[in-house]
């Protein structure tokens, strides 16, 4: 579904953040992408729908080739890949309904969108979302006002409304306390399987990786070092991806957890 | 280094000496110059002038008071002039400032090299002559009256505004832009979902800003002869009506205070 050809991204500075790097990505998997601070996660999955411009290699999703794309078929080719961010990245004065409907803006004309007039079944959809992430009554608040927990929701709505085959996930987790990071990852995989999507997940919580995907590509300054099934994690792997360190709790814990469950 | 060794002790200071010392040579510096200027102010001063200061200030005082408040039938229209005056120029200085703003911002600017450079050129000029040196270059133009008092102030308007607007822009969260990009929405979509959102706050803040400040702008217009209540100021000034001054100028400051009133509260209610 998803295939990446020797994708390389040299940045202005010099600095190479990706080499080379070729993955293939079969529909409706769910692959959890880790590494250190700096090894090129985010550049990653921003070359893919290009909110940075790789330096050379190929992206391609059902055929269609990403990276060659002009300016119109990029707009629609980002349809179908839905992205989640870090920070949320909600527009923070627009309301909760008015950020779940921007993910229709490619399929919406420019007046349309500046009056705010979605077509019904785009309203329809975003309250079924908002229903199925359990924020429906929050549709008119500004986004601002909302938590952590709350806004990774809305901006999860957002990247679904798209009605995507992809989703590029860049560090849902990393903003939100321990309990909040599960429910979200137990959301975000959820829905993954519901719709059959595909999605790449930014992740620095290695633990929190292996509860819940089914597999693993670990990065180490831009190179593809390890990729395998979350069990395939062994002390010996993390440490070539992260550096020394004492792994053993890491893993333990997973596996503890694994039994709870 | 700030930090250095002395009697195996690290000593740190928050800047290095010689630093220091160029710090206290350059307010020196200053100081001489303030000191210099002071002397040459004080040279090319006419004391004697100001021996009766008392006595002019008094008598012109004397003079004024009562104010004229009869007089005060004939301001309606002048005021409304002003106020009008002020409204629309900041009105059109802003149609004019956003497109200006959003060509100057680096992050929103279609060309650095090219379109960039003339937006700045555009908002240094207008910004750099002062109102009143429009209003006579218009006056001359289109003639006296409100007219030129209007496009004086709207032109020495754009640069203020467009100039705060696209510092705004500059400073906006781009990881929304990118969120709302990432959907595959346009352009112009962008700006619309994810840039104008963001600068809404500092267009309101900077449009009432303006506002008040033109009002005290647009007071003084009439006196090159641009419309509003300078123009009466004007006349009564050179008859040496000094009630009928006192009671304009009255008019003036409770037309300002109203204007400040007005927009700090527009203010505190976006803030």
């Amino acid at each position: 579904m998803l295939e990446l050809q020797g994708l390389t991204k040299i940045y202005n500075t010099g600095d190479k953040a990706l080499s080379d790097v070729t993955l293939s990505i079969p529909s409706g998997q769910v692959v959890a992408l880790i590494g250190p601070s700096g090894a090129g996660k985010s550049t990653l999955i921003r070359c893919i729908n290009r909110l940075v411009q790789p330096t050379s290699g190929s992206a391609t999703i059902d055929g269609v080739n990403i990276t060659a794309l002009g300016a119109g078929g990029l707009r629609k080719a980002r349809r179908k890949m839905g992205m989640i961010f870090q920070e949320y990245a909600l527009v923070e004065r627009l309301t909760v309904m008015e950020n779940v409907l921007s993910g229709r803006l490619g399929y919406v004309g420019f007046f349309r969108s500046l009056f705010r007039k979605f077509p019904q079944s785009d309203v329809d959809a975003a309250y079924r979302l908002l229903d199925r992430v359990g924020l429906l009554e929050m549709a008119d608040k500004r986004a601002d006002a909302l938590s952590g927990g709350q806004r990774q929701r809305v901006g999860i709505c957002r990247a679904l409304i798209q009605d995507p085959s992809l989703l590029l996930v860049d560090e849902p987790t990393a903003s939100l306390d321990p309990k909040t990071s599960r429910q979200i990852m137990r959301l975000i995989v959820e829905l993954c399987s519901e719709r059959g999507l595909a999605a790449i997940i930014n992740i620095h919580d290695v633990a929190l990786a292996q509860m819940y995907v089914q597999r693993v590509v670990g990065l180490k300054l831009g190179e593809v070092v390890f990729d395998g099934g979350p069990n395939d994690l062994t002390p010996a792997v993390l440490t070539d991806i992260y550096g020394e360190e004492d792994w053993e709790a890491t893993i333990e814990k997973v596996d503890d957890e694994d039994e709870d469950t | 280094m700030p930090t250095h060794e002395k009697n195996g002790l690290k000593v740190w200071q928050v800047r290095e000496t010689k630093a220091q010392l160029i710090r206290w040579g350059a307010w020196l510096i200053g100081l001489a110059i303030f000191i210099f200027a002071w002397k040459e102010i004080s040279d090319n001063t006419l004391w004697f002038m100001m021996d009766n200061v008392g006595e002019v200030v008094a008598d012109i005082a004397g003079r004024a008071t009562p104010p004229a408040w009869s007089f005060i039938l004939e301001l309606g229209g002048p005021i409304w002039d002003t106020l009008a005056i002020a409204t629309l120029g900041t009105f059109f200085s802003l149609i004019m400032a956003v497109p200006v703003a959003f060509l100057a911002a680096r992050n929103t600017t279609p060309s650095r090299v090219f379109v960039r450079p003339i937006a700045l050129l555009i908002i240094v000029s207008t910004r750099s002559v002062n109102s009143l040196i429009w209003a006579l270059l218009l006056v001359s133009i289109v003639g006296p009256g409100v007219l030129a008092g209007l496009i004086a102030i709207s032109i020495r308007s754009i640069g203020f505004c467009a100039k705060l607007l696209y510092e705004a822009i500059e400073e906006i969260n781009v990881v929304q832009v990118e969120a709302i990009k990432a959907t595959g929405a346009s352009r112009m979509q962008v700006m619309v979902y994810g840039i104008v959102p963001q600068i809404m706050p500092a267009f309101a803040g900077i449009a009432v800003f303006r506002w008040d400040i033109n009002i005290r702008e647009s007071t003084v217009l009439g006196l090159v002869g641009a419309g509003g209540i300078g123009l009466a100021l004007q006349s009564s000034l050179n008859v040496l009506a000094w009630p009928k001054v006192s009671l304009i100028l009255l008019v003036i400051l409770v037309a300002v205070v109203i204007g400040e009133w007005v927009s700090a509260k527009v203010r505190g209610a976006i803030i």
